[in-house]
């Protein structure tokens, strides 16, 4: 296994007591796989990538990655956040070596390879550029490719196309199967988009809520990825059957909250 | 609610809309001509009423003398070149006591941002002292340092020191964590991070926090000219006063407004130039 989550708990102590956001969470990822985590709010989804990213630990149980258990940080896993994360100071090109340079890179390796990731997600043009000058997908590419650019054993997704409108979505769904193809990285995202889920992975993992557990495991298996397919009823079944899953889920958590 | 329309003066077909305006457009620009006329207006009206006042109104010139007095009492002083003499004498004091009071308070202030341990151990000392009225040390200061420079610079230096930190700090809180964690996830450590992403990213905080403190710097520096010393704009101004020289004191504060108003569009050059992503711009 190359991505490895064993009996993960994870609790947050708050004024009335402790509260239980993941409750024994274990995944199994391979080398190359497109895995979604998709799950209503209150399913605790961005706490389990915050976990795998190292940003945050678990309460017990552990996150391992190629045999090593994740202690902190690291640009083995490159995240691509829900807001834009850009520096604003930068220019595009300057963001996408920003990795390296933190890890000490010299300039002229930097750059290059920078730049060869500014080309996978086709922004070489925009290099100059400063963040404010560039679309909300744009911006999203360069965080991307700034990621890739420290070469991470997995790149993790936390919801990045949330904000962006349906069309520009669609856009970059094609871009990320396209960008996967080509690299062969191993993707960890999290969406509570059920469509995106299921069009773009090889496995999704749907998380229950309060708290979040794992509900059910679902291999996609679709005839091809293009938009087409969204309409053939193969992927309305996968749809469906995690669209149940989900609403049921979220009525339970209406239910306790009211 | 139609029942509640019926016998209004506004036909219920007819909703309230916004009315269109130049003048009072809430957070947006005026016409290029309208703001030349206002900005001109906004000096030129003073000017004009004292004008006028001091022309027609028959008004002791020992109370309130005529800008053509006092232009003549600059050109005096400017000709025996105490004015000059003055003028650096005062803008040397709060070019030391400034200049150390920043160097000092930014990379404190960050800290004191950073990280919530430093702010606990400072932010209560500095919050007492920014409520002690810079002023209200000068019996002190003349106790301790006595009359010469030191006093002077050690005023301005605890006018600005608490506040700009304070207001550094304050700027700290407006970079997201967001940013900060996306540096850790591309291999930063600590130091990088605050030096890399949280520094860069308060700086034309920093600079605007430093420009609105100069200001403070500047009004110290007269105060304390004006208990004891030999030569500054502040003495100046004590000294026309004690032989009624009323076109000397408007001298001296024309000149005082004028550099502190130089100084305030300096820094905002400075922002402009050093800041371009941060510009304003809406």
């Amino acid at each position: 296994m190359y991505l490895q989550i064993t009996k993960l708990h994870k609790n947050f102590e708050t004024k009335s007591g402790t509260l239980v956001v993941l409750k024994d969470i274990n995944m199994s990822i391979e080398r190359g796989e497109f895995i979604c985590a998709v799950g209503a709010s209150g399913s605790g989804k961005s706490t389990l990538l915050r976990q795998i990213a190292g940003l945050d630990l678990p309460t017990t149980g552990e996150v391992k990655i190629d045999g090593v258990r994740v202690q902190g940080p690291g640009p083995d896993r490159g995240m691509v956040f829900q807001h834009y994360t850009l520096y604003p100071w930068m220019n595009v090109q300057e963001n996408a070596e920003f990795g390296l340079k933190l890890q000490s890179w010299s300039k002229r390796e930097r750059r290059e390879r920078a730049s060869y990731y500014l080309s996978v997600v086709g922004l070489t043009k925009f290099a100059k550029s400063l963040p404010k000058e560039l679309s909300g997908g744009m911006k999203q590419r360069v965080a991307i490719a700034r990621a890739l650019a420290s070469e991470p054993k997995v790149l993790l997704m936390d919801e990045p196309f949330g904000a962006l409108d349906i069309h520009t979505k669609e856009s970059m769904h094609e871009f990320m199967l396209d960008l996967w193809e080509r690299t062969n990285i191993t993707i960890f995202m999290i969406t509570h988009d059920v469509e995106e889920a299921v069009f773009l992975s090889n496995r999704i993992y749907a998380l229950g809520a309060r708290p979040g557990t794992v509900r059910k495991e679902i291999s996609i298996k679709l005839p091809e990825r293009t938009h087409t397919v969204k309409r053939q009823s193969v992927f309305h079944d996968y749809r469906d059957e995690l669209m149940d899953l989900l609403r049921g889920h979220s009525q339970e958590a209406l239910a306790v909250a009211s | 609610m139609n029942s509640m329309n019926t016998g209004s003066i506004r036909p219920p077909s007819n909703p309230k809309t916004l009315s269109p305006t130049v003048f009072w457009r809430l957070a947006e620009d005026i016409p290029k001509p309208l703001n030349t006329l206002l900005v001109a207006t906004s000096i030129g009206l003073p000017l004009l009423i004292w004008w006028l006042v001091t022309t027609f109104g028959n008004v002791d010139p020992k109370f309130l003398p005529s800008p053509a007095r006092v232009l003549e009492a600059f050109g005096r002083l400017w000709g025996t070149r105490e004015l000059l003499k003055d003028t650096v004498a005062s803008l040397w004091r709060v070019g030391v006591g400034f200049l150390l009071a920043v160097a000092l308070s930014i990379p404190i202030g960050v800290l004191m941002g950073s990280f919530a341990s430093i702010r606990a151990l400072l932010e209560p000392l500095f919050g007492l002292m920014r409520y002690m009225p810079a002023p209200a040390f000068i019996p002190l200061l003349i106790l301790y340092l006595g009359i010469g420079e030191e006093p002077k610079i050690t005023l301005i230096f605890i006018g600005v020191f608490f506040f700009n930190s304070l207001m550094v700090m304050d700027t700290v809180k407006f970079v997201s964590k967001d940013l900060i964690e996306a540096a850790y996830t591309l291999g930063g450590d600590r130091w990088q991070t605050l030096t890399q992403v949280i520094f860069p990213h308060v700086l034309p905080g920093i600079i605007d926090a430093c420009r609105i403190n100069l200001a403070a710097a500047w009004q110290l520096v007269i105060v304390s000219e004006l208990i004891a010393a030999t030569e500054g704009l502040g003495r100046r101004i004590s000294v026309a006063g004690r032989f009624l020289k009323t076109d000397e004191i408007f001298v001296g504060l024309i000149v005082i407004g004028i550099i502190g108003l130089t100084f305030d569009l300096l820094f905002q050059w400075l922002l402009r130039v050093s800041c371009k992503w941060a510009s304003q711009k809406r």
